[in-house]
This record gives C-alpha cells, sequence and structure tokens, in this order.
C-alpha cells in the first residue's frame, strides 16, 4: 500500500476513530462517509471509540499473506467493539487460546511495512484483555 | 425483452498451462464456441469478456480489444467487445450482460467469455491479486487472506449449526469424483475425506484439500435471439432466469457471517424471474471456491435450510443421483477455478448437461439448471437459470 493511502487513514487506525450517525444513532468502524442505514440522510460524525471488544469469529492463518510471512501463524479475526460495529483485526495471543466471545483490547503495534526500505506501518490489534 | 438462447459452447482445457499464453486459451475457446454453435465468426453483433485481474496476472489490461483482436474480429470487422470485472464472478457478469445485450434487442449474435491465466506469476503473487477482491485497506492491510475470509465463515458455521470438517471434506470428495469424469478438468484424480483432513492447514478450519487451485482456464458461449436459435443448432438452451446481487465488500459488514446475502437475493429474484422453484431444479453449478462455500451456496439458495448443508452433503443428496445434483463438473475445487472464467465454465458445464452430452457424469433427463457465481468473500452474486425448454 502506497505511504499517502496508509497516511490518509492514520489518525482511524492508530486512534480508533470511526463514525457515528447522529439520525439513526449507530456507529461505524471502520469510518464510513454515508450511513448504509439513512443513506443521505444520515448525519456523519467523527467518534472515537472505548476499544474494548470480542472476538465474533476468527482463523489461525498458516499460509501468510504477502509481507506477513514471517508472522504465521497468526490469529485473524472479525471483533465487534462494545458500540456496535465488526472490523477485522489480528489477535495477538496464542493461537491454541483464541476463542469466539473471547474479550479483547487494543493494542499500539507495527501492522507491516512499506517494502525493504520503506515506511513501518503503525495500527491497533488486538490482545486477550 | 426478448427470450435467449445459447447456441455454442466450449472450454479450453483447465490446468497449469505452462506452455499456453492468456490469449492462446481465450482464442481456443472462443473459436470453439463459434464452431459450436455454427455460426460464422462474422456474424459476431458484439462479445463481453470476463476477466478478473489481467493487470496483476499478465500485466495486460485492455482485455476486450486485445481478445477481439486475436480471434480475429478486430480488423474490418470492428466487433465491440467488453470486459467484465467482477473479481471472481466477473465471468458470470460477462455472461449476464452478453445476454441482456440480446434481451434488448440491441445485438444479435453475441459472446461471453472468460478467461483467466493465473500460473505465470508465483503463487504468492497470485493469491495478493486475488486478495484484492476483498476490502485491502481493511482487510488486506491486517494480513487477511481469502482462505482466511472464507475460514472465518467456516469457523462461525461449525459454531453456530455444529459442521464439522468432515462435512466440509465431503464436498471436496464429492467435486473431486465429479471432476475425474469430466475431460477439461484440472483435477481427475478422486480423493478421500482423511486425505482432505489430513493435507496442510491453510487458514483453521481450512486445509488446503479444502480450497480452490490456481489455475488457467478460458470458456465461451455463443448466444441468439431465441426466434432464431433453431436455425444454429437443435438443441438450444434457453436462458430463463438472469440476477444479479451486491453486498458489503468486507466479511465484517455483514448481517450474519454465515449468510451470503447477495446469494440470497440473487437466488430469489431468479426464481421470482423463472417462475420455479428449488424442486424445478436437476442441477446446480455454485461456487464452490472453498468447500465451506459449497455449503452456503446451497443453503442460500434454498436448497438445503439454513444449517443442515453439511449434513446433506455427508448423506449424498448433492452427488449426482441425489436430491440435486451440485458440482457436476467437479465444481471450482476440482475442475479449477481461473477466476474469470469460472461464471462461463458453469454455463457450459450446464449447457452441457441439458442437451444430454456430459458423458459419465450425466443427469439423467436433465431439463432445467442454475449456475451461481460469487465475487469475493460475497460482495457480488450473479445466478443463472437455464432450460431446455422455452
Amino acid at each position: 500500500m502506497s505511504v499517502a493511502r496508509f497516511w490518509r487513514k492514520q489518525i482511524n487506525r492508530y486512534n480508533l476513530v470511526g463514525t457515528h450517525c447522529k439520525t439513526c444513532d449507530t456507529y461505524y468502524y471502520p469510518p464510513r462517509n454515508v450511513c448504509p442505514k439513512c443513506r443521505r440522510d444520515g448525519e456523519i460524525e467523527s467518534h472515537k471509540f472505548s476499544g474494548p471488544g470480542e472476538i465474533v469469529t476468527y482463523t489461525v492463518i498458516h499460509t501468510a499473506a504477502e509481507g506477513f510471512e514471517h508472522q504465521a501463524p497468526y490469529v485473524l479475526g472479525i471483533i465487534q467493539l462494545d458500540e456496535g460495529p465488526r472490523f477485522t483485526s489480528q489477535v495477538v495471543c496464542n493461537p491454541e487460546d483464541a476463542h469466539i466471545g473471547m474479550r479483547v483490547k487494543p493494542v499500539f503495534r507495527k501492522l507491516g511495512e512499506s517494502g525493504d526500505k520503506g515506511m513501518i506501518y503503525y495500527g491497533t490489534k488486538y490482545v486477550p484483555a | 425483452m426478448r427470450d435467449v438462447a445459447i447456441i455454442g459452447v466450449k472450454n479450453s482445457k483447465f490446468g497449469e498451462m505452462w506452455d499456453r499464453s492468456f490469449r492462446d486459451i481465450v482464442v481456443e475457446a472462443g473459436v470453439g464456441a463459434i464452431e459450436d454453435s455454427g455460426v460464422s465468426g462474422d456474424r459476431l453483433d458484439g462479445m463481453y469478456v470476463g476477466n478478473m485481474s489481467g493487470g496483476q496476472f499478465v500485466e495486460q489490461e485492455h482485455i476486450g480489444a486485445l481478445i477481439a483482436d486475436y480471434s480475429g474480429l478486430s480488423l474490418d470487422l470492428h466487433v465491440p467487445s467488453t470486459r467484465v470485472e467482477a473479481a471472481c464472478a466477473s465471468g458470470g457478469l460477462a455472461f449476464r450482460q452478453a445476454v441482456m445485450a440480446v434481451a434488448s434487442g440491441h445485438e444479435d449474435i453475441v459472446m461471453a467469455a472468460g478467461v483467466e491465466k493465473m500460473t505465470d506469476v508465483s503463487s504468492t503473487a497470485a493469491s495478493a491479486a486475488l486478495a484484492a477482491a476483498a476490502d485491502r485497506e481493511w482487510e488486506g492491510i491486517m494480513g487477511a487472506t481469502f482462505p482466511g475470509l472464507y475460514a472465518m465463515i467456516a469457523r462461525m458455521h461449525m459454531h453456530e449449526y455444529g459442521t464439522t470438517s468432515e462435512q466440509m471434506a465431503e464436498v471436496a470428495v464429492k467435486n473431486h469424483k465429479n471432476g475425474s469424469m469430466n475431460p477439461i478438468a484440472q483435477y481427475k484424480s478422486p480423493i478421500t475425506v482423511d486425505s482432505v483432513l489430513n493435507s496442510i492447514m491453510v487458514a483453521d478450519p481450512l486445509h488446503i484439500f479444502d480450497c480452490s487451485p490456481i489455475t488457467d482456464g478460458a470458456s465461451a458461449v455463443v448466444l441468439a435471439p431465441a426466434e432464431i436459435a433453431h436455425e444454429y443448432t437443435d438443441t438450444p438452451i434457453y436462458i430463463k432466469a438472469t440476477a444479479q446481487a451486491s453486498d458489503t465488500i468486507a466479511l465484517h459488514d455483514r448481517r450474519d457471517i454465515t449468510t451470503l446475502d447477495a446469494s440470497v437475493a440473487a437466488g430469489r429474484r431468479a426464481f421470482e424471474m423463472a417462475k420455479m422453484t428449488t424442486k424445478d431444479i436437476d442441477l446446480v453449478e455454485v461456487h464452490d471456491c472453498f468447500t465451506i462455500a459449497e455449503i452456503c451456496a446451497i443453503e442460500d439458495l434454498g436448497f438445503a435450510k439454513k444449517g443442515e448443508g453439511g449434513k446433506m452433503t455427508e448423506e449424498g443428496e448433492t452427488a449426482i443421483g441425489g436430491k440435486i445434483a451440485v458440482n457436476t463438473s467437479g465444481g471450482l475445487k476440482a475442475c479449477g477455478h481461473p477466476v474469470g472464467a469460472t461464471g462461463i465454465k458453469q454455463v457450459v458445464e450446464v449447457t452441457q448437461q441439458l442437451r444430454g452430452e456430459a458423458g459419465g457424469r450425466q443427469v439423467d433427463g436433465a431439463e432445467v439448471g442454475m449456475t451461481h457465481n460469487v465475487g469475493g468473500s460475497g460482495a457480488t452474486a450473479v445466478v443463472h437459470i437455464l432450460a431446455r425448454e422455452r
């Protein structure tokens, strides 16, 4: 991913900043420009999430994505934040310990890097709460 | 809108074809479909080509024009050719565009083709190209792979409905058995439940034998208005329904992670359009990119009750001769999954079945068949119903 493409979403990735629709009172992370429920009638504002949530479902990836080879096996999960929205994140834990319903909390971690000499991408991963 | 018929079909061989190029395989399928139809190439009014990622797999864009050119349809004839992209549903969507072009009356004789050449890059690069069908910014960046996304569907399906790894393995066993009777299939060797469960883990709970392979291949069909189809063939196959639906690009935004709502919506629209129910369908080619995907597909399309797709497979009801024959071609799993071609290959398989030309994998007395092609982890679904009778 290009540096600019990552940098644009830095505030969201570093601080769990998503969006809240004031019209229907629903929360979104990742952030959205248009509320999927109210569509153009939605009134979107920025919202910083509290952090904790739980694992909805997960997998242990053995054949890694490009750039993640040194991390395998790693746990990838869909996390549901306490405010409602779901998103995909790595869960840093022993793969045998991961389970559906597991309580997790956010941590600031390196996500990857842009090539051998490129910028390091940081963001949020999850650990057992 | 006019009724539309299929008058010619052809698949290239599916597999790892080191000695053949992107253009070689698509020309083979396209010329084969024209020969099968009996039309002369210069009668073609248009082409629609499904291709997911020529840019990443063979560093070639402008696929529509390339194929028209190498099929001999550019010089003098200037046949319009349009590339259609919807990730792994590109082929099914190209077919749908071709059907609509003929149905609208704008074009008469039209080709729908699909092609992907996936082995000219490393398997890592191929996986990276495929991952672009998911949300790159919010799934890919966290290390998500396609097997990983479907593994999360599988984990949830096991948790909610008690589906087992053995039931998922039965999908692979059945599809390899069907593929062993398909001359174009990438894998023609039967496998066992044990060999699936003992194969290496790709993304828990999916083993490598739960996954469709990386494949080179192309497929093509020729369409005509139903009124004139008999001028070209004694066995035209009619399109009774064409339907498409969208869902969220990211798996995490789904209403229910174990249900592909796009498949549900496209299936429902297709049944309404054809004025049919699941009971009218003799065979269905579903999108089994992973074994769990076939289980979800037969549930989402209504052939199995929600949560019972695994049990139905285990009991042999989806085998040839069972309650509903699923993936007689061998599916994506055994036939291979050249992503842009798959949706057209499904149409070719159903057409051959309805014509009674499917050899050892023939479904006795097949009158009506369905195809179901999915893009990404379910962001696009395309469903067609084909029949012998107009």
